[in-house]
């Protein structure tokens, strides 16, 4: 585009024009990053000003959270195995948000999906090998994936709110899920109910000498696809264009109920890639009533970054590092781990009233094309040296 | 089997039901009174457990369990303002608000549990149930239903109250018209936000004593995170009961006899895995759902903020 332009002559209106409209895209293009760190700084803030009313140095704590999550190696490989789980059920939100189909059932998704894969993969590992493990990837996927027709039904067919019926089958997901450890995959072994360990070599592959697996390579590589998939491809515009208005989608000869169903089937199979590679990377082995609950914890991650795939990778790695070294730092501080819930709804609330604001200030101001504006400036100040 | 249907197990059946369908009834009614008005509020399980704290904290340091309550219907009304000032004076997104308002107070209320007592959980002394003279006498409903605390009844008077209120009366229709048609209501004269203001502050007083119930007469403690879903529980009733209050009270007894089925047919000497039962209800729903097709009817302007003169 730069270079169909053609050189301008010092004096010409393009010239004066040039460098003033290149400072307001300069600002335009770093708002979103702004309207993402402001609320992460006050909700930092605000949760220190709460450490300090509970007599806790929140200097301390954050300086906890720092050198347990980022700074020892052994925190930061903790926190890299653990950003792959969370990217996972990232991407999985970013597909159903951005058709504008709210999947709140992403718990039972992943649980679901963990089970069949914790339970089946000790057998299916010990004679495929590595196969085995790409296997149950894709078991994960297909679980997480089947575990959303239900909704995508009932909304496709009779526009039955999606809330509603994401919410129930996480319920049920939940509980069979449990059922299901208890019963067919359970262990021979003695103690907590669970099933067969996936004994350590058996398990994902590490990265070089670390202790982190390939997880985050897979977990990468949907990220960056499904970046590609939303923005450059038919596919990706659609699911947009379905979100954003489905009668318009209608309109455009599209197929709000097959989209539906595709978009509801992604997200639960991303989600249900995350409990696999977690089953297969981290743990090994579900122990009955495990619940880790990432599924509402990514939710506002996925809004902070506003359901675009990249940004969505930083927010999850500053959320992964708080939640490993939130770990160790409430412990010293002799607090319940529960304090990251308040830090992560503190950030929430916090977004939208920076929204709130932007869109405030973008009212305030009166919209007149820029090249009037000069103009109307222009004449003004003619008449005033007149 | 023969011993299912004897007397001491359908007691232990249907005065489980009533203990624990309270909760989850009040805060769905709530939820239907707040989704009448055209706010879909997620955050009802945080608002429970703000209430939850704030009627152990008054009921332990108080010892009085009305006090609980009242302080159960004072902190839920506390989370409800947060709602009200970012979803309805100031027109945020509903959804993401209702969900960071369920993760703090989650996170809030275990957090300051945690710095108050630490690991313990203390206890409250017993509440002094209420015994209807002549109707407790009568087998199994007598000592399940009508030996209760009062709060029982008040309950079930509070859903014949709003149904009274959202069919009969002119902020029944006002609220009702905040949540189909803003604008109409608006052009009528009467204050959209005042409208849905009121109404979140009462499904947030409803979801608190819900909560409150929860803590001081349930459990007698509380526990971090106690609700465990009965605030997602409420809303998923109140949508299916469609605006019809009635219907709150139904659903919710039905939840409750799944909630205490585990426990009688324990009495009844029939082990039953309780992640069975707890599918029980949620897969009726499903099922109807899918072989009924009934659309679950919603107000037209739910979820969405009312903008003064936006077509």
């Amino acid at each position: 585009m730069t270079t169909a332009t053609p050189p301008a002559t010092p004096g010409s209106p393009a010239a004066v024009d040039a460098p003033a409209s290149r400072g307001v895209d300069l600002r335009a293009r770093l708002e979103p990053i702004w309207q993402a760190i402001i609320p992460v700084v006050l909700a930092i803030i605000a949760s220190g000003l709460l450490l300090v009313i509970l007599g806790r140095n929140p200097f301390d704590f954050y300086d906890a959270i720092l050198q347990n999550g980022l700074l020892t190696d052994f925190g930061l490989q903790q926190s890299i195995t653990r950003m792959a789980t969370l990217l996972l059920i990232g991407a999985g939100l970013i597909v159903a948000f951005r058709a504008n189909l709210w999947n709140l059932g992403g718990d039972g998704q992943w649980l679901l999906a963990a089970a069949f894969v914790a339970g089946l993969a000790p057998s299916v590992v010990e004679s495929l090998g590595d196969l085995g493990l790409a296997v149950m990837i894709v078991v994960g996927a297909v679980v997480g994936a089947l575990w959303t027709v239900v909704p995508a039904f009932l909304k496709a067919e009779y526009g039955v709110n999606e809330i509603i019926t994401t919410l129930m089958m996480n319920f049920i997901g939940i509980a069979l899920a449990n059922i299901l450890v208890k019963g067919p995959f359970l262990t021979d072994r003695p103690g907590v109910p669970r099933t067969d360990i996936l004994p350590l070599e058996d398990r994902l592959p590490l990265i070089g000498d670390t202790q982190v697996h390939v997880g985050i390579v897979i977990a990468l590589v949907v990220m960056v696809a499904l970046h590609w998939m939303l923005t450059r491809t038919p596919l990706g515009l659609r699911l947009r264009v379905l979100g954003a208005n489905p009668r318009a989608a209608v309109h455009l000869g599209l197929r709000p109920k097959r989209l539906t169903f595709i978009a509801f089937a992604a997200s639960g199979a991303l989600i249900g890639m995350s409990g696999a590679v977690s089953m297969l990377g981290d743990w090994g082995s579900f122990r009955a009533d495990f619940n880790p609950a990432y599924g509402f914890l990514i939710v506002p991650l996925v809004f902070l970054a506003r359901m675009n795939a990249l940004a969505t990778i930083a927010f999850v790695a500053l959320f992964a590092v708080i939640q490993i070294g939130g770990d160790t730092a409430t412990r010293q501080a002799e607090l319940p781990t529960d304090f990251i819930l308040v830090l992560v709804g503190l950030l929430l609330f916090f977004m939208t009233i920076t929204e709130f604001v932007r869109i405030r200030r973008a009212r305030r101001v009166a919209f007149v094309p820029r090249g009037l504006a000069e103009g109307v400036k222009a004449t003004a100040a003619r008449k005033g040296s007149a | 089997m023969s011993d299912l249907f004897t007397e001491p197990v359908l007691t232990a059946l249907i005065a489980g039901a009533v203990l624990s369908m309270m909760p989850i009834m009040l805060a769905a009614l709530g939820e239907s009174i707040s989704e009448q008005a055209g706010v879909l509020n997620v955050g009802l399980e945080g608002m429970m457990l703000f209430g939850a704290y704030a009627g152990f904290n008054a009921a332990y340091y108080l010892h009085s369990s009305w006090l609980g309550l009242l302080a159960g219907a004072l902190g839920g009304m506390l989370a409800a303002v947060v709602m009200v000032v970012l979803c309805v004076q100031m027109r945020l997104d509903q959804i993401v608000v209702g969900v960071a308002l369920f993760l703090f107070g989650e996170g809030v209320t275990s957090l300051l549990h945690g710095a108050q007592f630490g690991t313990d959980y203390p206890r409250i002394g017993d509440v002094v149930e209420l015994k209807i003279p002549a109707l407790s006498e009568i087998p199994v409903v007598g000592e399940s239903i009508f030996h209760a605390h009062p709060i029982v009844y008040i309950g079930i008077a509070l859903v014949l109250g709003a149904r009274w209120m959202l069919k009969s009366t002119s902020l029944g229709l006002s609220l009702r018209a905040a949540g189909e048609t803003p604008a109409a209501l608006d052009a009528a004269g009467v204050d959209v936000t005042r409208t849905r203001t009121l109404a979140v502050l009462a499904c947030g007083a409803l979801a608190g004593i819900g909560g409150g119930y929860m803590a001081v007469i349930s459990a007698g403690t509380f526990t971090p995170m106690m609700t465990q879903g009965a605030g997602f529980i409420a809303i998923v009733l109140a949508m299916l009961a469609r605006g019809k209050v009635l219907w709150v009270i139904g659903l919710s007894f039905l939840f409750g006899i799944s909630l205490s089925i585990s426990t009688a047919l324990q009495l009844a000497g029939i082990r039953i895995s309780t992640d069975v039962v707890t599918i029980l209800p949620y897969a009726t729903v499903i099922v109807v759902l899918i072989l009924f097709a009934r659309r679950s009817y919603l107000p037209s302007a739910l979820a969405l903020p009312y903008f003064r003169g936006e077509r």
